[in-house]
């Protein structure tokens, strides 16, 4: 899968309270949730970000909250992959199992700046900052993962499993 | 070779004789829980599996506590969902207001999770179940979905940190105290992944509620899963209250772990956590400078009746400062019927505090307790993020029940030497 847009960098421990502040959780309407995206750590952000756009985070990227609200909100957006140096462990799985493409490399996070246009081929997970011309190798995602990926989220997975 | 008692609860539901860290597995889940935050989504999800029925419907426990009282009606539509689809599923274990509690304080007193079980909670404080001796840890609400529908779940089997808390607890200093130290020390990514034990003779001695404080902030500092080895103060807390049979399990003596930390726990002093993470630590004689506007004292965290007790005692006969707002919110029905029979009630009303109904409301940034611009608040809950209480520009500081209540009485960050 090739996804390509602007990168929108942020710092290390971004937390899914800045994702998605509690005050909007009272509904799970991903639109309603797109249009805050962010909020707490770029208040322009959501009204800014592009269809493709990618969001490049620190280490620990997810912490806090095990509300899925976060990455649904980032997928519906329009961002079209976070790339991180660590994940948080319950973003992690929230995010391969709604379908937000993720990847962990610290060295693309180091070599990408904000605004820089960045090209991911989120299958072999190959990171291409187009504005400065440098690759980056993502680390592999595991095998389990791949196939919750490969079945269209956690949910198709499990009805594959009940037949 | 040895197992720590998380890998030997994991082997045991997931059919194995031993797992080792790293591994994927899957493995049964004795229970499952959602809230009327995470749980509606996981409804949405759950119906597009297309089976008829959850997995057991005395094994789905539902408890709508974040935005209850409906603090307004598109919270009311979610709390709704949620109750609908609680009694189309017939589920034995849906609290309804005025029966429920703030989940991590009412299912363990409620006897719904036990010594030795595997507990999947579409919250992340789930954790705090490992103080029972169970394995217990968050997910989102899709993987609450999915084991609602199956009954088991994958798992990545963690390393631990074993934890070692020599000495003697100072007055004052609680489990909060040494779990804010805790998180202080290895930061909030320092057991990423991990599991923490916590062990050694501080922790022998600790009682079930400083217990239940310290695995509920495991995921504070990353961690999978906080676990505490089940002891006599285990054994006496289960005996009355547990609705299954549960067993103990215990860490090999050559079990294997990533890393082990010890700390004299005697020279720890009751700690303050400075916005905006949980990991900004220092000694609360560091911090008295700090003025506040609101006190809050309660959740998941320090919600029990031993908060309440300890906090009840310092604002005994004592008045709050005329600047500071103080809120207390006990974690369920039964510790809310427990210390107003005490008599802790008229302690906090008579000194000028507000007590309410339980609800995890401010501690979120919900409601019941939200925080204007530039205000700060010290709060006996569990994050200080950027927001957490309200206004993006409002601070949190995380502190013990009885820094709180001292803080209350002076209107500025207070150690309770200096008002007792």
């Amino acid at each position: 899968m090739q996804l390509q847009g602007k990168a929108w960098k942020f710092g290390d421990n971004i937390d899914t309270d800045q994702i998605i502040p509690a005050r909007y959780l009272n509904t799970s309407d991903p639109a309603e949730l797109a249009k805050h995206c962010m909020e707490d750590a770029d208040v322009g952000f959501a009204a800014a970000v592009n269809d493709g756009d990618l969001i490049v985070g620190g280490s620990n990227f997810g912490c806090g909250s095990s509300r899925e609200h976060a990455p649904i909100s980032i997928k519906s957006a329009g961002v079209s992959c976070v790339i991180a140096a660590s994940f948080a462990r319950i973003f992690y799985r929230n995010a391969f199992n709604i379908g937000l493409p993720i990847l962990e490399c610290a060295e693309a996070v180091a070599g990408i700046t904000q605004g820089d246009a960045v090209a991911v081929d989120a299958g072999t997970g190959m990171i291409k900052n187009l504005t400065t011309g440098k690759d980056y190798q993502a680390k592999p995602i595991p095998p389990f993962m791949q196939e919750v990926i490969a079945a269209g989220g956690l949910i198709e997975h499990v009805k594959r499993k009940l037949g | 070779m040895g197992m720590t008692i998380t890998e030997k609860i994991l082997a045991k539901h997931a059919g194995r004789e031993r797992v080792e860290p790293g591994e994927l597995i899957s493995a049964k889940v004795d229970a499952v829980l959602g809230n009327d935050i995470t749980a509606p989504l996981a409804i949405t999800e759950f119906e597009k599996i297309g089976v008829e029925r959850v997995f057991d419907p005395e094994r789905v426990y539902l408890v709508p506590d974040h935005f209850v009282p409906n603090k307004d009606i598109k919270s009311a539509e979610q709390a709704k969902l949620m109750r609908e689809f609680a009694r189309k599923q017939e589920l034995v274990h849906y609290f309804e207001v005025g029966r429920m509690g703030i989940e991590h304080c009412l299912l363990p007193e409620q006897g719904l999770v036990v010594p030795g079980d595997v507990i999947i909670g579409a919250d992340s404080h789930t954790c705090t179940y490992g103080a029972l001796g169970a394995f217990a840890t968050g997910v989102g609400s899709t993987d609450l979905a999915a084991a609602m529908a199956l009954g088991e779940t994958w798992f990545k089997v963690p390393e631990t940190i074993k934890f070692v808390y020599e000495g003697e607890l100072p007055k004052w200093v609680s489990g909060k105290d040494l779990i804010l130290y805790t998180i202080g020390d290895i930061g909030v990514e320092g057991a990423r992944y991990m599991a923490m034990e916590f062990t050694g003779p501080v922790i022998e001695k600790l009682s079930m509620d400083g217990r239940f404080t310290m695995c509920n902030m495991a995921i504070e500092a990353g961690a999978k899963n906080g676990i505490v080895p089940p002891d006599e103060i285990t054994a006496e807390y289960v005996r009355e209250r547990a609705k299954r049979p549960y067993h103990f399990e215990y860490s090999d003596e050559d079990a294997q772990y990533a890393r082990t930390i010890t700390y004299d726990a005697s020279w720890i002093e009751p700690q303050v956590s400075f916005p905006h993470s949980p990991d900004n630590t220092r000694p609360v004689t560091r911090a008295t400078h700090v003025q506040v506007d609101q006190v809050v004292i309660g959740s998941c965290t320090n919600g029990r009746i031993e908060d309440l007790r300890v906090a009840a005692r310092i604002l005994n006969k004592r008045k709050v400062h005329p600047n500071v707002r103080m809120i207390v919110f006990p974690g369920t029905q039964e510790i809310y019927l427990q210390a107003m029979s005490e008599g802790l009630f008229r302690i906090f009303i008579e000194a000028g505090g507000a007590v309410s109904t339980p609800t995890c409301g401010p501690c979120l940034g919900g409601h019941m307790g939200i925080l204007a611009k530039g205000e700060r608040a010290v709060a006996t809950t569990n994050r200080n993020f950027i927001g957490r209480m309200g206004h993006p520009e409002s601070e949190v500081y995380l502190a013990s029940p009885a820094v709180a209540a001292a803080s209350a009485i002076t209107g500025r960050i207070t150690h309770p030497e200096e008002v007792i």
